[in-house]
């Protein structure tokens, strides 16, 4: 309930568009029913064999009533459609907005598109939340309350009679079919998932299933949650198909009811015989808005369950916050780092134990040391992704956290070991790095980056995910972005792991030169030409083992020179 | 009325319900009739004939009783049809899952993942309104009219008339809107899928979009392609409509007009009262299957485009794994050498041979290593070696005999494994390592933890062993993947290990420990392996050197270092060794 108060509040913005189309809705209906009671009025009235002219008002009635419904109808669906675009455009937004401040920290388990996949389905189905859940009872209340009123003229007591039966039919039919469906909307999404699960595994995973003979009983696996899931879906239609065929019982039961009511008073002449033609039809035609009503509450229950999961990623509080009074930023580009040490949740180990070092302006330093060793978790501690468990990141003497975390951000370039280029043009994603960079700009840094070639192709699409351009280009890509970012400081996190041997020189030398006086720190578990450092911080185990300069260590015989040795042993 | 071959095909072997679904639904139509006759006998009656309720007690018993059993019938219809479909349903899902685990990586890895998910689940659930509502429709829409004016014509030829003139309209009207509808579905069809792909990708670059402070930038964006969206969106929908508002037209404006007509044929006396009102209740139900059809055409055509995505896979051309009776018993394999015979394998669209013409042979209980530049067709021998794909031209043979008289699943039996990366399951680490026995001691799970070096990170995760890895569980980095794919292989301990050497994931430190484990795995194997690290490939007992499909030279280190420049190439080439 909680759950779909708080989506209710989001599509609030759109109550005077959803009110307008439930309105024109119940329009509608109103009109089939006007069609076929002035229709019946016509012939009724006819059987009398009045003069001619009586039947003027039926004529014009059934004229009007019948392109009212044809253009009332159009004009329903297309308020309602454009409100319903309206919603999920706003919904995107929302969801955006809550997200922003979540990532990266708060989104760590999205790592393969599948999962975020069935977030942006989840967001695509409460589009729907109006057309389906909302509107639906709206407009079968004006209806129950239009019929009162018109059968009420005729004869209370049958007034009585219709709207029992619109309650049985508005309430008792769908209540049923909750209870006979209880769970079965939810068991439908919970297999499906696990059907994602399963299909990706097999995906990815089929030649280690064929080679471990596990392919058949994976099969096996994924065709039980089929099986479950259509088992849920043919109780859900047979369930469906009683209730359409009970709404159907209940309009000819209410049809009876009004023949027992009203044929006696027709016979004693308390009631015109002719309206005992107009109330049928009427009744006949009134009972269309209540079939959707049970589909209604099966979107009412899956659209909370895809609700509460959004809500679920999106209540957690953000890692970082920006200050209500940021510092500006320095002039003074050294770096400090004090006693720092970070643990992620939900681990005891940590990552990064009481680390101080400092980086004078403009020096170039590197940090190396076996994988595990806490070497990425520190970039991500200067990009203010996290918030260290302890100690401090400090710029000119400040500590990082008293920056706006955008400011800090534009102050700091970052080439990581995979560049994240989006679905977009070239031009599209180096202007991330500056955005009103002019075309020349562009060009200029492409080629300062190795990428001149790409001068004319500023226009052309990257692909998915950039896999249109191979490894080199996009790390090339990602270089010509910290060349238009123009930022002091620089943070190399494995910049080049993923690239060849001969590529990767390249890369380097390209990079070396670009970074000339800038304040740099390089991550890295490959020692190539370590020389060009001003100093080299080993880290293992989240400690600082050994610090100095090149030379220094490998005259100390440490692990910095064993790792040496084992990747130079080759020459 | 665009039935598709294969689809019907499918329908041809459910038929049974479908046929009782049509059949019911064609009688319930036949006591709506019944019902409109009664109820036009009752209120005649009470109207003209001022009949008191007494007397009109066994009509209105029979218009009960009649509309009890048509919505017994109509349910059934239901029902039935939806038995056939969810018959069908599983019968495609089956049938897609096993042709996807039959096509094998080779095929999974040249497609998005994203999209055959997609095809699998969504795909085939769209199937769902092709069958259960659609093709049903198609009989009702042409039974139930037919039989309404069957009823009409005696009574009220001109009525008859009218209807039909006027129901043509209706499947004309739909064929001339399918048409551009149909177009135009697809293509909101697409601009919306493409919306809420360009939404999926804002959301994964959210890190990087913060890294340049542009995520509220990109705020502004989406709201402005929401909008245009919205706008181009309602264009197309307010054309679709239109075409629907005429057709409602046709059935209102039809209703209105025989109203009118049989009022004024009641005041020249040409028609009863009685017989007027029957017309008039039958005539909403005339229109309403047909125009039914056009809604359920809609709700079918998503069905017809997702079956071109199935069919597409299922009939994909599986190589063939054609095999001879199983041997009578399971021969000791690693003792014998692999040969290959004149191997050659093109890609389907591929211009030139990924393979051309390879003959090799593998020693025997040796280590044989594959080098040579990426691209060059090292993964393609590998493919072939664990048979995921078939030769084009050539063959393997083991022990002189070709492996393609083995049954697969006894070849892939004698096979371990180790990928450059390696699948991680969505179950538990514990799981995923005895995939490769299953019915391994725990004492042997220990061994092989240890042997890979896994001990001390099992101990650091949460729940030890039982931790949940994979899409929804922990993460493991690359080189930790890759280890537990070598714990796997220890469990399995296979005479034939093919062996994919990663490139980048594991660092200096952590590969000279695991060093001595493969060695220790390789010893007594017959080993097949993509060698990156020179140190593997110096200790290699057969060195195979394959550059654009072809074998450029083999031999051990010293006979290649002795044959020249073209090794030390290949070894370059190879980006290992670092300047």
């Amino acid at each position: 309930m909680k759950t779909f108060l708080r989506l209710s509040s989001l599509v609030r913005p759109y109550f005077w568009w959803m009110a307008l189309a439930a309105l024109i809705g119940f329009a509608t209906t109103g009109s089939s029913i006007g069609l076929l009671m002035t229709s019946a009025y016509i012939i009724a009235k006819a059987a009398l064999l009045p003069p001619l002219g009586a039947l003027q008002l039926g004529i014009v009635g059934v004229r009007f009533f019948g392109l009212a419904r044809g253009v009332l109808r159009y004009l329903e669906r297309l308020v309602s459609h454009s409100t319903t675009f309206r919603i999920l455009a706003e919904l995107r937004l929302w969801f955006y907005d809550a997200i922003e401040p979540l990532a990266p920290a708060r989104l760590m388990h999205f790592r393969s598109g599948d999962l975020l996949q069935r977030v942006v389905d989840d967001i695509q189905s409460l589009e729907n939340i109006y057309t389906r859940v909302l509107a639906p009872p709206v407009t079968a209340l004006l209806v129950a309350l239009l019929m009162w009123f018109l059968v009420g003229i005729y004869s209370l007591p049958a007034a009585l009679l219709v709207l029992t039966f619109h309650l049985l039919a508005g309430i008792g039919v769908p209540l049923l079919v909750v209870q006979l469906n209880r769970g079965v909307a939810v068991g439908i999404m919970e297999q499906k998932t696990a059907q994602q699960l399963l299909a990706l595994d097999l995906f990815q995973g089929v030649g280690e299933l064929q080679i471990y003979g596990k392919l058949t009983g994976h099969l096996d696996e994924l065709s039980m949650t089929e099986e479950k899931k259509l088992r849920l879906q043919r109780k859900n239609a047979i369930v469906e198909g009683l209730q359409e065929s009970l709404t159907g019982v209940l309009m000819n039961g209410a049809v009876i009811a009004i023949l027992w009511v009203m044929v006696p008073a027709v016979s004693t002449g308390g009631v015109n015989g002719m309206s005992l033609a107009i109330i049928t039809l009427a009744v006949m035609a009134s009972f269309e808005p209540f079939l959707p009503l049970p589909g209604a509450i099966k979107h009412l229950e899956a659209d909370t369950h895809a609700g509460r999961r959004l809500f679920e990623i999106l209540d957690a509080k953000p890692e970082t916050k920006a200050p209500e009074n940021p510092l500006p930023f320095p002039e003074d580009h050294s770096i400090r780092v004090e006693n720092l040490s970070f643990s992620y949740p939900g681990t005891e180990s940590k990552t990064l134990n009481r680390i101080s070092f400092t980086v004078p302006a403009g020096k170039h330093i590197a940090i190396v040391g076996p994988s595990g060793a806490g070497k990425s978790t520190l970039t991500a501690l200067f990009m203010r992704f996290w918030n260290p468990s302890e100690g401090d990141v400090l710029i000119g003497g400040s500590t990082i956290t008293l920056f706006d975390p955008e400011v800090l951000r534009r102050n700091i370039a970052l080439v990581s070991q995979r560049t994240f280029l989006f679905a977009e043009t070239i031009r599209q994603n180096l202007l991330l790095a500056r955005p009103e960079a002019t075309n020349e700009e562009l060009k200029r840094a492409l080629a300062a980056a190795g990428l001149g070639s790409f001068g004319t192709k500023l226009d052309e699409w990257t692909g998915q995910h950039g896999m249109l351009l191979s490894g080199g280009e996009r790390q090339r890509i990602a270089i010509a972005r910290v060349l238009l970012q123009n930022a002091p400081l620089v943070i190399l996190d494995e910049a080049t792991a993923n690239l060849d041997g001969v590529t990767e020189r390249d890369v380097n030398e390209t990079l070396e030169a670009v970074t000339a006086g800038k304040t740099l720190i390089a991550i890295t578990h490959r020692l190539a030409a370590m020389e060009r450092y001003d100093s080299i911080i080993v880290l293992d185990k989240g400690r600082i083992v050994e610090e100095g300069r090149h030379e220094d260590l490998m005259r100390l015989n440490g692990l910095y020179e064993r790792m040496w040795k084992l990747q130079h042993a080759a020459a | 009325m665009n039935i598709d071959r294969r689809l019907f095909r499918l329908l041809k072997e459910e038929r049974t319900p479908f046929i009782l679904s049509i059949i019911s639904g064609c009688l319930a139509s036949t006591m709506l009739i019944a019902q409109a006759w009664y109820l036009s006998r009752i209120i005649d009656g009470a109207f003209m004939q001022k009949s008191t309720i007494g007397e009109l007690v066994p009509l209105i018993g029979f218009f009960a009783l009649f509309s009890l059993m048509r919505m017994l019938l109509s349910w059934a219809s239901h029902t039935e049809a939806n038995r056939g479909t969810i018959k069908i349903r599983k019968t495609i899902f089956l049938r897609l899952s096993a042709k996807v685990g039959a096509l094998g990586p080779v095929y999974t890895r040249s497609v998005q993942s994203g999209r055959l998910s997609t095809t699998l689940i969504k795909g085939v659930e769209a199937l769902d309104a092709y069958f259960s509502q659609y093709i049903p429709q198609i009989f009702f829409a042409l039974f139930t009219p037919v039989l309404i004016l069957c009823t009409i014509f005696p009574g009220d030829a001109v009525s008859g008339v009218i209807l039909l003139v006027s129901a043509p309209l209706i499947p004309l009207f739909m064929i001339l809107i399918g048409k551009s509808a149909s177009a135009m579905t697809q293509k909101q069809w697409k601009t919306m899928s493409r919306m809420s792909g360009y939404f999926l990708d804002v959301l994964q670059g959210l890190p990087t979009l913060k890294l340049f402070a542009q995520s509220k930038r990109q705020r502004r964006m989406i709201e402005e392609s929401g909008e245009s969206f919205r706008h181009a969106t309602l264009r197309v929908l307010k054309i679709a409509f239109l075409s629907s508002l005429t057709l409602e037209l046709v059935g209102t404006l039809g209703t209105a007009f025989i109203a009118v007509g049989i009022g004024l044929r009641i005041m020249k006396g040409e028609i009863a009262f009685q017989p007027a009102l029957f017309v008039l209740l039958l005539t909403p139900d005339f229109y309403l299957p047909l125009r039914q059809l056009g809604i359920k055409f809609h709700a079918g055509m998503e069905g017809v485009s997702a079956s071109k995505e199935i069919f597409e896979i299922l009939e994909q051309p599986e190589a063939l794994h054609e095999h001879r009776e199983a041997p009578s018993k399971e021969e000791p394999f690693g003792l014998h050498p692999i040969v290959f015979e004149n191997l050659s394998y093109t890609y389907p669209g591929a211009e030139r041979p990924a393979l051309d013409g390879i003959n090799a042979s593998i020693l025997p209980g040796r280590t044989t290593a594959l080098i040579g530049p990426s691209g060059s067709g090292k993964s393609t021998v590998l493919n072939l070696l664990l048979r995921f794909q078939e030769p084009e031209k050539g063959r393997i043979t083991l022990n002189g005999k070709p492996i393609h008289d083995t049954p697969l699943e006894l070849w892939h039996r004698n096979i371990s494994w180790v990928p450059q990366h390696p699948t991680m399951f969505n179950t538990s680490l514990k799981e995923n390592i005895l995939i490769g026995r299953p019915d391994a001691t725990p004492h042997e799970l220990q061994t092989a933890l240890h042997q890979t070096g896994l001990t001390a990170f099992v101990a650091s995760l949460p729940e030890g062993i039982e931790t949940v890895i994979g899409e929804q569980g922990a993460r493991l980095s690359g080189g930790e993947s890759q280890r537990v794919a070598l714990a796997r292989a220890f469990l399995k301990n296979a005479p034939l290990l093919v062996l994919d050497e990663p490139t980048s994931h594991t660092d200096p430190e952590l590969e000279d420990a695991l060093r001595s484990s493969i060695s220790e795995l390789m010893k007594g194997r017959t080993t097949v392996i993509i060698a990156h690290r020179l140190e593997t490939i110096r200790s290699a007992d057969r060195i195979i050197v394959i550059s654009e499909g072809k074998i450029t030279g083999c031999g051990t280190h010293e006979e290649l270092l002795a044959e020249g420049g073209f090794y030390l190439e290949a070894l370059r080439l190879q980006q290992e060794i670092v300047t």
